[in-house]
């Protein structure tokens, strides 16, 4: 109830999430209803790496990654656990979920049946949206035209069986974090609805006549940034596009499929390691900028936490970003007024500006052949790679303000991070060991040759043609694990490495201190005999690559010669190339907290590989306890969001490499 | 050989014929130090590779092309069909250096597949560094070292122009990369260079007719300048997808074909002679410089000294000119 009661223009706020999910399907669910019962309105589930990736929970590849940054879900008994007393016929869930969409839509199909739900009756969203995937979030597993006809599987399949589905949530929220900047953002996710509309709209099983209904069903999910005001108008200029596209690309003039629906997760990429209490109000402003304008409301919002750049967030930790939406939807006046800024030519000219420069960025990707194509080629990816490299060089130059970062540093000590590392959330190993245990006995619980048969099954879908989802969910019913659906589906459609971008990047502008590091670099490398070669590796299934990347381009500019093949590769794979291509030092990035076990996994194999004396860099999230540790275990320097001055990083890897040397 | 890294020189050479990786790479270190005495070693150690019998006999294959025109996803889809009967295979991947701070990013090129990646084949980066064709510096003294490893040596690098002429000189077989679409031959005409490629590859050929419509036309262009002498080789056009995996046979065998018709006719044989003299002037030339070949006759008489068959690797002739410069240059 707004505070008002006379008001009867009231808007209805939006619908309140907080995304969430760890350790196992049963710590999960009890987070949810607690959630729930303090007042969120819809859930929003986070999976743990393995899980988005396609990896059972035993797989070498997900060790230390099990239940880490989201829930595993292996198969139906874990699914249901996860919404155990929750009614699916009356929540509204939104699952992360792309590679994978298929299947665990497919699980969540099952276990909903299982309470007694038909499909018809739920109602949430899959992500589905594989082309930012391959630009930035690095949760794609299979080739971009495979992966777009799984994509519109969902689509069709769901438009005819849970109409109130959203299948697909075509995300710009990941591109700002990747370094987008608002015309970036806006135009890549209008090519990318386009490659999804176009490959639905090319099916057989999809009658012209459902396409307006189709649109109807695309929703978005979109980032906002600090720069509020820049933000409503970039929100008011997506409804504006994405109307034009379904009038004039697809001649649709229902005005009800035509709206821009769209939910936000306010920009963590911007939110400090430095004085981090001062995220809470950078999170309120930009949660603003995406409430402000009724014409342009977000319909759901998700927030992120003051701690967001020290590690996962408590459950305290979400309660006070669940309470910041509460405050701006229930105490403020927002709702209760139509949009503030008709009439405002200041907005509308701001709008305008954003549209029409979107409008020729769009052109210019559909020209190259569409969204698929400027992936393949690297022209969205070595986009966004150059404009983060411009945004991070404003910050280190001052050009860009941020509190307690590059301005105002000077800080009291703060009770929030007094005790250490006990401010963030730790993911007890053990869920892991319990995990797989479960999964094990699963396995030996069910009816090999029904799964068996109900993989087989899918298999067939994916040769000849047949939508993949009504095989899957009978696979689900069957206990085919996520492990087990991916493998067959990478049998038959190969894997895929995304283009990183970083080749041709266009770098650093000069400047003088970048100029004093070249200077230093070249005489390093008359005393090495060539020029300092550095390998920045990312093992794991971490996907995050913005610090890889940032590193990769800088390095070269201060004139060193870079070796980064991108994300997502094996300790033992990062050493032999380590050793092939004759590195004088090894950069790891790591993000996703599985660092002591891969760190520890490079070092030990650089020793057997008897390059225990080529020094070994490690940056990312990386707590203050477990840098002591990774120190004592040989590594020689360590860096955190808090080191955003990639000149003075360069530096150090001079005299890194320097030393190494004598 | 006497000389200053001799010790290190043996223990690499023993490294390299066992096969060891961890002394290939030292080794591709080594011949990519610009130090002096390390340049010593450097040619030490490849005249000792070039004066052992080999266990096998290597062959150098070049792939070039455009930026994007499947380069590296062709050769890893040979690199997965050569694996299949377990040759050794080596390779090369020049990109280029930044001109503004010399450095370079490498990578971000081997689409090898997981397979290929686990199987061990070795691969280096190299940047072209202050070479303007493209070519690394240390290009022909590493496939000479990878060469004494590994069957099979591949050096891939970005084509623009001048970088054929300079690959085409350290290869048994040049491989032509195109896209589909006319803007690819068209910038071959003009770059002037239609000659030098041994074999020309139309990749892509998934992606519809273009495909084949490049491939008739670069059929075409190639029919109006070689006219060929009755028993050369006539440059074949083949149509690839290395995404779908079609066509590596066909390029496999023409790989074969054009290695075998070399190895008879002697071709080959030449071809890796003016490859290494080619190598030997400039390596003297960009140590000494003009000024330095000078002192000893200049790069005419260099080159008929390399020439002049003997017992010795044309990598001693080096050491030993060298030599020669460096007392003339010296006064007293
Ligand atoms: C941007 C971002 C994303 C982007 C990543 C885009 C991309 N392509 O990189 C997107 C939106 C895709 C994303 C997704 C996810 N994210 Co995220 N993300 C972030 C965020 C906000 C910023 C990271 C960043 O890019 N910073 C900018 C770069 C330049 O800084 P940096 O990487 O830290 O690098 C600096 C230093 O660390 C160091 N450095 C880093 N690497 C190296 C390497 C070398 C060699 C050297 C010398 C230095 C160095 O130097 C850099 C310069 O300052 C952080 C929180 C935060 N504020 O830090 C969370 C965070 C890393 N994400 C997190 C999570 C959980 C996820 C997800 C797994 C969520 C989920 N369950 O699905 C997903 C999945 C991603 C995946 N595939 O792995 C968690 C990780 C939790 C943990 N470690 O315990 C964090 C900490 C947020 C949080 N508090 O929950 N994320
Ligand atoms: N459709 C199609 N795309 C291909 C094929 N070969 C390569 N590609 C794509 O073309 C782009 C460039 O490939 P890459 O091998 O890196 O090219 P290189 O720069 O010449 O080494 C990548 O996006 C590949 O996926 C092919 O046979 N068919
Ligand atoms: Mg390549």
């Amino acid at each position: 109830m707004p505070n008002n009661p006379k008001l009867e223009q009231t808007d209805r706020p939006w619908m309140i999430r907080t995304y969430s999910g760890h350790s196992s399907a049963q710590a999960s669910n009890a987070l949810y209803r607690s959630n729930l019962a303090s007042g969120q309105t819809g859930l929003s589930v986070a999976f743990d790496l393995p899980t988005q990736t396609g990896y059972d929970s035993d797989h070498a590849l997900a060790r230390g990654e099990v239940g880490k940054v989201g829930v595993p879900i292996c198969h139906i008994d874990d699914m249901a656990t996860l919404f155990d007393q929750i009614p699916l016929d009356r929540m509204n869930t939104s699952m992360t979920i792309n590679a994978t969409a298929a299947w665990l839509l497919a699980l969540y199909t099952a276990a909903a049946e299982r309470q007694g739900v038909s499909p018809d009756q739920l109602q949430g969203t899959t992500q589905n949206d594989i082309i930012k995937e391959y630009l930035s979030r690095g949760t794609y597993v299979f080739p971009p035209e495979a992966s777009i006809r799984m994509t519109s599987d969902v689509v069709a399949y769901t438009v005819a069986e849970i109409p109130k589905w959203n299948p697909i949530n075509i995300c710009s929220y990941h591109l700002q974090e990747a370094g987008a900047t608002p015309v970036q953002e806006i135009a890549f996710a209008m090519a990318n609805a386009v490659a999804v509309l176009d490959a639905v709209r090319a099916r057989d099983d999809v009658p012209e006549e459902t396409l307006g209904r189709v649109f109807g069903r695309i929703s978005f999910f979109l980032n906002a940034g600090i720069r509020f005001v820049e933000e409503t108008c970039k929100c008011r200029a997506m409804t504006a596009l994405w109307g034009e596209l379904g009038r004039e690309r697809y001649g649709i003039d229902d005005a009800r499929m035509l709206r821009f629906r769209y939910g936000v997760q306010v920009n963590s990429l911007g939110l400090s390691e430095a004085q981090p209490e001062n995220n809470i109000v950078r999170i309120a402003l930009e949660a603003l900028g995406v409430t402000l304008s009724r014409d342009a409301r977000t319909r759901s919002l998700q927030l992120p936490a003051w701690n967001e750049a020290l590690g996962l967030p408590r459950p305290w930790d979400q309660q006070l970003s669940l309470r910041t939406q509460q405050i701006l939807a229930y105490e403020t006046d927002l709702l209760e007024y139509p949009d503030l800024f008709e009439g405002s030519h200041v907005v509308e000219a701001l709008t305008e500006e954003l549209l029409s420069d979107a409008r020729g960025e769009l052109q210019k990707v559909l020209e190259m052949g569409g969204a698929v194509s400027a992936v393949e080629n690297a022209y969205m990816k070595q986009a966004l790679v150059e404009s983060h490299t411009l945004r991070i060089q404003a910050i280190e130059r001052g050009e860009q303000s941020v509190v307690g970062v590059n301005r105002f540093e000077e800080t009291a000590d703060s009770p929030l991070t007094a005790d250490g590392d006990a401010s963030i959330l730790k993911v007890d190993d053990s869920a892991e060991r319990e995990q797989v245990e479960r999964l094990l006995a699963f396995r030996s619980g069910r009816n090999d040759d029904e799964a068996k048969a109900a993989l087989q099954g899918v298999e067939d879908c994916l040769k000849n043609g047949d939508n993949i989802m009504p095989a899957s969910i009978r696979a689900a019913h069957a206990g085919v694990t996520t492990g087990e659906w991916a493998d067959t589906l990478r049998r038959v459609f190969g894997e895929y490495r995304a283009p990183t971008g970083v080749g041709s990047a266009r770098g650093t502008l000069a400047s003088e201190g970048t100029e004093a590091v070249r200077t230093r670099v070249d005489a390093l490398s008359e005393t090495l005999g060539r020029r300092p070669k550095i390998l920045v590796g990312k093992p794991g299934l971490d996907g995050h690559s913005n610090g890889a990347e940032q590193i990769a381009v800088k390095a070269r500019d201060v004139g060193m010669e870079v070796v980064y093949d991108g994300i997502r590769l094996t300790p033992e794979e990062i050493v032999q190339s380590a050793r092939d291509e004759g590195v004088h030092v090894v950069g790891l990035s790591i993000l996703s907290g599985s660092h002591s076990v891969l760190v520890r996994d490079v070092l030990e194999r650089l020793t057997k590989e008897g390059l225990g004396d080529v020094p070994v860099i490690v940056g990312g999230i990386i707590p203050d306890d477990d840098a002591a540790a990774l120190r004592a275990a040989g590594v020689a320097r360590i860096y955190t969001p808090k080191d955003f001055d990639l000149t003075r990083i360069m530096g150090d890897l001079v005299d890194i490499v320097g030393e190494a040397a004598r | 050989m006497s000389g200053h890294g001799s010790g290190r020189v043996e223990r690499l050479l023993e490294g390299l014929a066992a096969g060891d990786r961890t002394a290939i790479s030292e080794a591709l270190n080594l011949v990519d130090d610009r130090r002096s005495e390390q340049r010593q070693a450097a040619l030490e150690l490849l005249d000792g590779l070039a004066t052992r019998p080999l266990p096998h006999a290597p062959y150098r294959v070049g792939i070039t092309g455009a930026p994007g025109a499947g380069k590296s996803s062709l050769l890893n889809a040979l690199v997965e069909k050569l694996r299949a009967s377990d040759a050794g295979i080596g390779i090369i991947a020049v990109d280029p250096s930044s001109q503004r701070s010399g450095g370079a990013l490498l990578g971000d090129r081997m689409r090898l597949s997981g397979g290929a990646r686990e199987s061990g084949v070795f691969l280096r980066s190299m940047a072209a560094r202050d070479r303007l064709g493209g070519l690394a510096d240390a290009t022909q003294a590493g496939a000479t070292v990878l060469s004494s490893v590994f069957e099979w040596v591949f050096i891939e690098t970005v084509g623009i122009g001048q970088s054929e002429c300079e690959v085409a000189q350290l290869v048994d077989t040049l491989v032509f990369v195109a896209q589909p679409g006319a803007g690819d031959t068209l910038q071959f005409m003009k770059a002037g260079i239609l000659e030098l490629p041994d074999i020309f590859v139309v990749n892509k050929a998934d992606t519809g007719p273009a495909a084949e419509r490049t491939r008739g036309e670069l059929e075409s262009t190639l029919g109006l300048t070689a006219s060929p002498e009755p028993g050369d080789w006539r440059p074949p056009v083949l149509l690839a997808s290395a995404q779908d995996r079609q066509g590596i046979d066909t390029l496999l065998d023409a790989l074969a074909e054009h290695r075998d018709q070399g190895l008879k006719s002697g071709r080959l044989e030449a071809r890796r002679q003016s490859g290494e003299q080619a190598f030997a002037v400039d390596s003297l030339a960009r140590r000494y410089g003009e000024y330095g070949l000078e002192r000893i006759g200049g790069a005419q008489a260099v080159a008929q000294r390399l020439a002049a068959p003997g017992p010795r690797s044309i990598f001693a002739v080096v050491l030993e000119l060298g030599r020669e410069i460096e007392r003339a240059v010296k006064p007293g």
